[in-house]
């Protein structure tokens, strides 16, 4: 980074390498074909030039062999990146089961970042190094974008549903954060730091921090405060459906669909309640829309996770 | 000289002639004074943007400004500029002249289609005069219909009409292509320049009415508050996003297409030599067309798309480049053994072929979907698509306008100062645009009013580009805008080339074209037979 001409951002997550591999496989493929085009057209222009006012070139029309060479090669080039870029892809959007959640919401103009132990920051996320992180992400007005190009993860933050990106950071230090959708005036403005500790330092950090409960704690006192108890009881006894053991669930919904009860299904049905109505419930649960903010959505559901299936045995029942 | 063998720019004379004129020729004159207008109106833009990226901190103009000036930019730039510049030019002269005929096929609709492009060019600076707008030429929402306190409304309803003005021109170049074409001129024995132009106009009437629809259902959220993107209203901003770019994807190659068109043309005639491989050029101008509408979720890898969209959109991007690259390694071949002149046209289509190289190239990175991750919203972005927009686009149409230039105005501008200029804007667009790869590649993201200061080498590389590149586009102007009156008086045929617009028109043309009815008996670019082969 102390270069006066820099080419490499700081490479600080578990993608890094291999995306500055994939990279310079691109950019060795592409610069080959460049010399190769420019050096056959300037040679032609210095070879072939024309020495006479009225010379014409040779009659040659083309060749069969050379055009089916011309489009094979670029195609199986052109599918190696494909695979390459698609694998990284994939690996990019696959969280890691044990991945520590972090809840992140964009607004004009600030990143707001909510840690499960309830530790809140702005315009900072620290994580410890070596351990995968996985962000929830919600946005309270426009489209913005969580970019750490150390970590060369981007994702855009959506209003109106959860996305999710992570990373695993290898290297301790500090990072830019950017904001990498247009947002509006301070779109530029919208940058940060990421912090990444040591697991000890990383403890002892959220330990200093102010808490006021973990998010699930918060969530809880939401879910009494906002009523949603009085029809959501722990049995299958109220007028809404149980939330026992809901997240990550099959659901069957009144029209015979079936959906996963994911993030943004959670979401969903406390935003707009009549979207997904379960089987066997009518739909009468008030849309939240305006009650709630991200936040406090973030927290609901991180509630609703904790909340456990029944015992196996009363289910057989 | 009796009235028919007047040149189309004398007869009949005055300005009612001109802004009520049927002439595709003197139709096509209007639009090159009209778009040359709108270009150096972005160009003012853009050189506010470099001056302000010239330091990290945001001290030339306020947030605001920059960000209408980026806005703006990209309007005028793609609505009023770039989509018109080469079709409704250089295609609006020459279509019907390589086709054999008097005119296009609706001579009226043709005119109308210029009221609108200036209907929608009012429109578009009302709404700079009006305050600007700060969406960003994509007009994403929910910023654009409930977030931005800019003229919006105008803006999109500017590039509502103008999308008219291009369907129009589209579809007339359809029929013309179809029902005009003198006896003889089967379409294989059309120039590449008319395929081209065909594989655009299909682009143009099929995608077109989608962006307006997109337009208009933006118009609807914004000043009626029906919700159809903005979630609290029950929209979703990812549908605007997906309906936008199934138009403006396709809208970069209604840019590009025809400036392939314009090369394929040059290439042949700074050769002296047919098209290497005709039918694979011509062919792959329609498979960029066709598969140019099945890419559009590329712009969307990020944007919470399923990932397996992704794939899909990924892969057919990737067939994209093969076209492409067919189209590069044919006209890199079409010189091998020609006849190859060093006058200012081969100059202009060596840069276009060097840029677009680039540009193409680097489109792969952003076809590749890991890599896309990181690259997506940054300045690589930025960089590729003015590799291909103006390396390309404007490089190509540059070469078209002074190869056909003496046909044009029948006159002939400096030669030393047509090559002093290509080289010139060769330089300073390198300059300009290829420090933006590396930035974009350290993470700096696009349209950033202020930026980190390890990113301002890189922008002060590109700031100073900017100015070689200005400089060279100003000389140009000033040059031919001199030869209007000063340069010598261009024959027929300068070049010695091939193709009715050369051989069987004056400079500039009388205003029906021919003087008697075209019959085609030879293939396209037939230079051989009969010639001097050149045995080097």
């Amino acid at each position: 980074m102390s270069s006066p001409f820099p080419f490499f951002p700081v490479g600080a997550s578990s993608v890094s390498t291999e995306m500055d591999m994939l990279y310079l496989f691109i950019v060795a493929v592409c610069a080959f074909f460049t010399v190769l085009v420019a050096a056959l057209v300037v040679y032609f222009t210095l070879r072939f030039k024309r020495r006479h006012p009225t010379e014409v070139g040779a009659d040659i029309h083309g060749s069969l062999t050379l055009e089916l060479a011309w489009t094979f090669i670029p195609f199986v080039l052109s599918m190696v990146m494909f695979g390459w870029g698609a694998k990284l892809f994939f690996d990019l959007a696959t969280p890691p089961a044990n991945a520590m959640e972090i809840f992140v919401v964009g607004k004009q103009w600030m990143w707001k970042v909510q840690h499960p132990e309830g530790v809140r920051e702005i315009n900072e996320l620290h994580v410890p190094v070596g351990r995968p992180v996985r962000l929830t992400m919600g946005s309270e007005d426009v489209l913005h974008d969580f970019f750490i190009p150390a970590f060369r993860v981007k994702m855009d933050v959506v209003p109106g549903k959860l996305t999710t990106m992570w990373f695993e950071a290898t290297k301790v230090g500090t990072y830019h954060l950017f904001c990498a959708e247009y947002c509006g005036t301070k779109h530029s403005g919208m940058i940060g730091t990421v912090t990444v500790m040591t697991p000890q330092d990383y403890e002892a950090w959220l330990a200093g921090g102010r808490s006021t409960g973990t998010a699930a704690q918060n969530g809880e006192r939401l879910f009494a405060d906002l009523a949603c108890v009085t029809c959501h009881k722990p049995d299958s006894s109220g007028r809404g459906p149980s939330l026992a053991g809901v997240f990550g669930s099959k659901v069957t919904l009144t029209d015979g669909r079936t959906v996963i009860a994911d993030e943004n299904y959670l979401r969903e049905s406390i935003m707009n309640s009549q979207a997904k109505v379960v089987q066997g419930y009518q739909g009468i649960m008030p849309t939240f829309q305006g009650m709630v903010t991200e936040e406090n959505l973030m927290q609901l559901i991180a509630y609703i996770k904790t909340l456990k299936p029944a015992a196996p045995a009363e289910v057989k029942k | 000289m009796t009235a028919e063998r007047q040149s189309y720019l004398d007869a009949p004379y005055g300005l009612k002639s001109w802004l009520l004129t049927k002439d595709h020729k003197r139709i096509a004159m209007l639009y090159l004074i009209s778009i040359t207008i709108f270009f150096a109106v972005g160009g003012l833009f853009a050189l506010g943007i470099r001056l302000e990226l010239l330091t990290p901190k945001g001290d030339f103009v306020s947030d605001d400004v920059y960000n209408k000036l980026f806005t703006l930019h990209g309007i005028v730039m793609i609505f009023f500029f770039l989509i018109p510049s080469i079709p409704a030019t250089l295609g609006n002269f020459f279509i019907p002249i390589m086709c054999g005929t008097k005119d296009l096929a609706f001579p009226r609709i043709n005119l109308l289609s210029w009221y609108l492009y200036i209907i929608g060019g009012v429109l578009g600076l009302a709404a700079i005069i009006g305050g600007g707008v700060d969406t960003g030429w994509t007009f994403y929402t929910p910023y654009s219909t409930t977030a931005s306190h800019t003229s919006v409304t105008i803006a999109a309803v500017a590039a509502f009409v103008a999308g008219f003005s291009s369907i129009l021109t589209g579809f007339n170049f359809i029929v013309t292509v179809h029902r005009m074409r003198a006896p003889g001129l089967t379409w294989f024995r059309l120039p590449l320049f008319v395929w081209a132009h065909y594989a655009t106009s299909l682009v143009m009437i099929l995608g077109t009415p989608v962006v307006a629809i997109t337009l208009v259902l933006l118009m609807c959220e914004r000043a009626l508050g029906l919700g159809i993107f903005d979630p609290k209203l029950g929209g979703d901003p990812v549908l605007f996003q997906h309906l936008f770019w199934f138009y403006s994807h396709p809208a970069v190659y209604i840019m590009i297409l025809p400036g392939m068109g314009v090369v394929s043309e040059l290439v042949s005639a700074v050769s002296r030599k047919q098209v290497f491989g005709y039918s694979f050029v011509a062919f792959s101008s329609l498979a960029i067309a066709i598969l140019g509408f099945l890419v559009w979720g590329h712009h969307l890898f990020v944007s919470s798309q399923s990932i397996y969209a992704g794939l899909v959109f990924s892969i057919i991007t990737m067939l994209v480049a093969v076209p492409s690259a067919v189209k590069t390694f044919n006209w890199a071949a079409t010189m091998y053994k020609g006849s190859v002149t060093w006058e200012s046209p081969t100059y202009w289509v060596i840069g276009f072929m060097g840029l677009f190289l680039i540009g193409g190239l680097t489109g792969l990175f952003l076809a590749t979907l890991g890599l896309d991750v990181h690259l997506t919203d940054t300045y690589f972005v930025v960089a590729h698509f003015h590799y291909i927009m103006v390396g390309g686009a404007i490089m190509a149409f540059m070469g078209g306008l002074h190869f056909y230039w003496p046909k044009m105005t029948g006159r002939m501008y400096p030669e030393s100062f047509a090559k002093a200029s290509a080289i010139l804007v060769f330089v300073g667009f390198n300059l300009t645009f290829f420090p933006q790869f590396i930035l974009g590649y350290l993470g700096m993201p696009r349209r950033y009013h202020s930026y980190p200061d390890e990113f301002q080498v890189w922008n002060v590389f590109s700031t100073g580009g900017a100015s070689i590149l200005g400089l060279g586009y100003g000389l140009c102007l000033i040059y031919l805008l001199w030869s209007l009156k000063k340069g010598a008086i261009a024959p027929a045929n300068p070049w010695g080339a091939k193709g009715l617009e050369w051989e069987k028109t004056a400079s500039p043309p009388t205003t029906f074209n021919f003087d008697e009815d075209v019959i085609v008996t030879e293939p396209a670019y037939n230079y051989a037979p009969g010639g001097k082969v050149h045995h080097g």
